[in-house]
């Protein structure tokens, strides 16, 4: 037991009890096998050994693998697990995981590097140095047995956590050697295995965190509950940077349960409560106001006019991509195609809203949240305290959806914030769906306008697109922009060269240009990014070209893509798959799209139907991916599934607009979601092609949506060039 | 002060009448399996049963409750995870981060009780739970799965 400055008991052990009640003591990361924490001071012999920093095992043979990165739904944790074990050559059946803590990250020189989980990178990000911690460790097991017999290592291997001395015969177990082999040095030199050899590694291991997630027992950072604890919601300035103006304490605090009323910063309110729906009705009847500012009349229409106007702006546009003289080479076509597309602000919406329960004294602050980054949510705690960060800890938990959102912390700073005021008690903060969707770091809306130049046959003499937008590292990571501002990310799947999203066709003449148009409107990643618009925009406008001159779809992509087997090879298999080029059933038409991202190429092929009435039925989506290496290719099939939900419902439905200077949707009721009656039949072909590690999270959303609207501009002839679809009529 | 029936066993709440439902459950009775998602009974995630009615918590108040309606949450619905809903789930793998599958179990396991072997129809009417990570397809094949188990009246 740990007892705070001010006298207030605040047992980590209690804390891991009432969890535990709740059967997710493990998952909290507080008593992390050897960790050291404050209270796992148990000797190395007792409870088994720390082997390397990735793997720590009980005398029992249990072997519990560090997980850095953050699980959100994406199966990383699996994955990450599957590519220590790999080399450490243990019994899966024995596996288990934890977090390691940012603060521990820090206070052993990052000894588990980059804890952050985004961009698709979770596994290739980490791929070749946590597979090293398994094989260290291995080698130290083996090493550690050697010594015990008095033979040669080299005589010696193992096999699911079993080691054997070949000559004798002679076998023990992992657990049994582990506390000896915490004792060496790791080795320097360490092989991985060749990828024929990988026995764990690719296979479709079922997932090692459902089991808790069917029974209610899986411990969110919502579900956490500290002894004394009290709830709050909050409320911050709907116009973006308001400050606060006034608001009616008196009649807050007279409401049943309610503690405190407490400003947070400049621009927010908080009611801190006994209940958090006693904090919310209380929040609700501050009636708070806000000073007037310079974004109170900003609208949806005044930011597409600012859209527009980057759209054609002569000057200021950054380069994305440029191969000879696209504009003459349009200007001086022929025949030309011109369009102008357009995508909403969208909201990440994860199931668990924005939540952090922080506990904060004159010396210490503690906080248990649901993180994409965990060092970044350290950082953000120690500075709302005023302390330095190894006077901090952050206690991550599995999230109930990232999507990118948990990247930024301003929840845990505003939960650190409102906590330091009430110093000792531990307060958790829920934003209510609706601060959720107001608060929100926003997918940027951006126009795209497209140009071609055709010859007389038909052929691609030229493109041109202007993307004008705002800048998501600008808002988000301004660190991160290029030296001149330009934004990088704008032009995700559109770059030249690279591994990470090459534009794979070949055109004599191209210009990709984007023009930074920023907004009031905090923007950020929304999975898959810029590549989900990217792809709309220039997967569309190509089925616009190929309709223009007069030749088929497929063919006309396969011929752009001659020097790009591994663009063509996804594509050539959705459109095998599909059907393409034999008759669909009656009434149903097709469209298909290709699109790099993240390291991986992907394609994506959509059957559809539309009724008289202008009823889309979306029949069939069939998705390729070649990530090079795969891990787990369930896992990889399930990420492709659930990605056509996400980006299928933001084509069909979803958009966040701006009136007052303020976002307007703040629940389901404005901003639906795709349901079950609505989500089409998904084949994912997971096709690795080997000798390179791509990302899987994001990449396929990226080409559901083009494949559909392609099909829809089969069906009825309409192409659709504003979204969300649900705004057109199909009749 | 209130009387809950909740997983077969009777709970004294002190809560105001309008309180609603889940976050008595969540806050006062530590069954936190039941999720708050968008509090305007929308998406689903906190679904429980009344009397074997699938409802969603964040809508009910307290106050309208009687001791005598018989409230299961996700932790009552089967003594060893073993529900064919649950041993379906697992079979499939189907949570991604798991955020709304209490509420979607508990919306297959109703619709099991009253349509032992429901339609594609069927699910796309009943199970109406929003998964932001996109497991429809396998929640989809898991009803299926349960209702082959042959005992999806189990509740």
């Amino acid at each position: 037991m740990t007892r705070n400055s001010n006298g207030t008991d605040v047992s980590r052990r209690r804390f891991l009890i009432s969890t535990a009640a709740a059967g997710g003591g493990l998952a909290l990361g507080l008593h992390a096998a050897g960790l050291k924490t404050a209270m796992a001071q148990m000797p190395a012999d007792a409870e088994g050994g720390e082997i390397g920093a990735w793997v720590f095992i009980r005398p029992n043979d249990d072997v519990v693998i560090r997980i850095a990165r953050s699980e959100m739904g994406q199966g990383t944790l699996t994955g990450l697990a599957q590519l220590v074990a790999e080399e450490l050559d243990c019994d899966w059946k024995k596996v288990k995981t934890e977090y390691p803590t940012p603060a521990q990250n820090l206070a052993r020189k990052r000894v588990w590097g980059d804890m952050s989980t985004g961009g698709s990178r979770g596994i290739r990000g980490s791929q070749d140095y946590v597979r090293k911690g398994g094989a260290v460790a291995r080698e130290m097991l083996i090493e550690a047995a050697a010594e015990q017999w008095r033979v040669p290592a080299a005589e010696c291997r193992a096999e699911a956590s079993v080691i054997t001395h070949g000559p004798s015969g002679r076998s023990t177990t992992y657990g049994k050697v582990a506390a000896a082999a915490a004792r060496l040095a790791p080795p320097k030199d360490i092989k991985l295995k060749e990828p024929k050899d990988w026995k764990i590694i690719g296979q479709p291991l079922p997932r090692l965190d459902t089991a808790d997630k069917l029974s209610g027992k899986q411990v969110y950072a919502i579900d956490v509950k500290l002894p004394g604890m009290l709830n709050a919601s909050i409320m911050d300035a709907p116009v973006f940077g308001a400050k606060v103006k006034s608001y009616d304490e008196a009649k807050a605090k007279a409401m049943p349960g309610v503690r405190h009323v407490l400003k947070v910063g400049d621009t927010a309110v908080a009611v801190v409560a006994d209940s958090w729906w006693q904090a919310n009705q209380a929040l609700k009847a501050l009636n708070v106001s806000w000073e007037q500012g310079p974004n109170d009349g900003v609208s949806s229409q005044s930011i597409h006019a600012l859209l527009a106007e980057g759209v054609d702006a002569k000057d200021g546009a950054f380069t994305g991509n440029k191969v000879g003289d696209a504009p003459q080479a349009i200007a001086a076509a022929p025949k030309k195609v011109e369009a102008v597309y357009f995508a909403p602000f969208e909201n990440h919406f994860t199931m668990e809203p924005m939540n952090c329960t922080a506990l904060v004294t004159a010396d210490r602050c503690e906080v248990w949240g649901a993180t994409q980054n965990g060092e970044g949510g350290l950082a953000a705690a120690a500075e709302a305290a005023g302390l330095s960060p190894t006077q901090c800890e952050f206690y991550k938990l599995h999230l109930g959806g990232g999507f990118g959102r948990r990247g930024r912390q301003d929840y845990t700073t505003k939960a650190v914030l409102l906590a330091k005021q009430i110093p000792g008690v531990p307060v958790k903060l829920i934003w209510s769906r609706e601060e959720d969707m107001r608060q929100c770091s926003f997918r940027p809306a951006g126009l795209c306008k497209l140009q071609a130049g055709l010859d007389q046959n038909g052929e691609l003499l030229g493109l041109q697109m202007r993307i004008a937008a705002p800048s998501i590292l600008a808002s988000a990571a301004p660190n991160r922009l290029d030296k001149d501002g330009r934004d990088s990310a704008a032009f995700q799947g559109l770059n030249p060269s690279g591994a990470e999203a090459r534009f794979g066709y070949a055109i004599p003449h191209l210009l990709i240009e984007h023009a930074i148009r920023n907004t009031h409107v905090p923007v950020g990643f929304w999975r898959g990014v810029n590549t989900n618009q990217n792809a709309i925009w220039l997967e569309s406008f190509i089925d616009e070209i190929a309709h223009a001159a007069g030749k088929d779809p497929l063919e006309f992509r396969r011929k752009l893509l001659a020097n790009s087997p591994k663009h063509l090879a996804v594509l050539d298999a959705v459109a095998d798959r599909i059907g393409w080029g034999t008759s669909p059933p009656s009434g149903v038409h097709r469209g298909i799209a290709q699109f790099m991202g993240y390291g991986s190429y992907c394609a994506g092929a959509a059957e559809v139907a539309v009724s008289d009435r202008g009823k889309l039925k979306i029949h069939r989506v069939v998705i390729a991916i070649d990530s090079g290496h795969v891990v787990n290719p369930q896992q990889v099939a399930m990420q492709t599934e659930g990605s056509v939900a996400f980006g299928l419902g933001a084509m069909l439905y979803q958009e966040c607009t701006v009136n007052n200077g303020r976002m307007v949707q703040e629940n389901l009721d404005s901003y639906p979601m795709m349901l079950m009656e609505d989500y089409p039949k998904v084949e994912a072909i997971v096709m690795p092609s080997g000798e390179f590690w791509g990302g899987v999270g994001e990449p396929t959303i990226s080409v559901a949506a083009p494949a559909v609207l392609n099909a829809v501009f089969a069906a009825t002839g309409k192409r659709i060039r504003t979204l969300p679809l649900k705004d057109t009529k199909l009749t | 002060m209130v009387q809950l029936h909740v997983n077969g066993m009777l709970h004294d709440v002190t809560a105001d009448g309008d309180m609603p439902l889940l976050w008595v459950l969540r806050e006062q009775l530590g069954l936190t399996g039941t999720k708050y998602g968008c509090g305007i009974a929308q998406c689903g995630a906190c679904s429980v049963h009344i009397d074997g009615e699938v409802q969603r918590s964040c809508s009910i108040p307290v106050g309208s409750l009687k001791s005598t309606d018989k409230i299961v949450t996700i932790e009552g619905l089967s003594p060893e995870v073993d529900h064919p809903v649950q041993k379906a789930w697992l079979a499939l793998d189907v949570p991604q981060c798991g955020y709304c599958q209490s509420g979607q179990i508990m919306a297959a396991a109703a619709l099991l009780s009253k349509k032992p072997k429901p339609t594609d129809a069927d699910i796309d009417e009943a199970m109406t739970n929003v998964c932001r990570c996109g497991t429809y397809q396998r929640i989809r094949a898991a009803v299926h799965r349960a209702a082959g188990f042959g005992n999806g009246n189990k509740t």
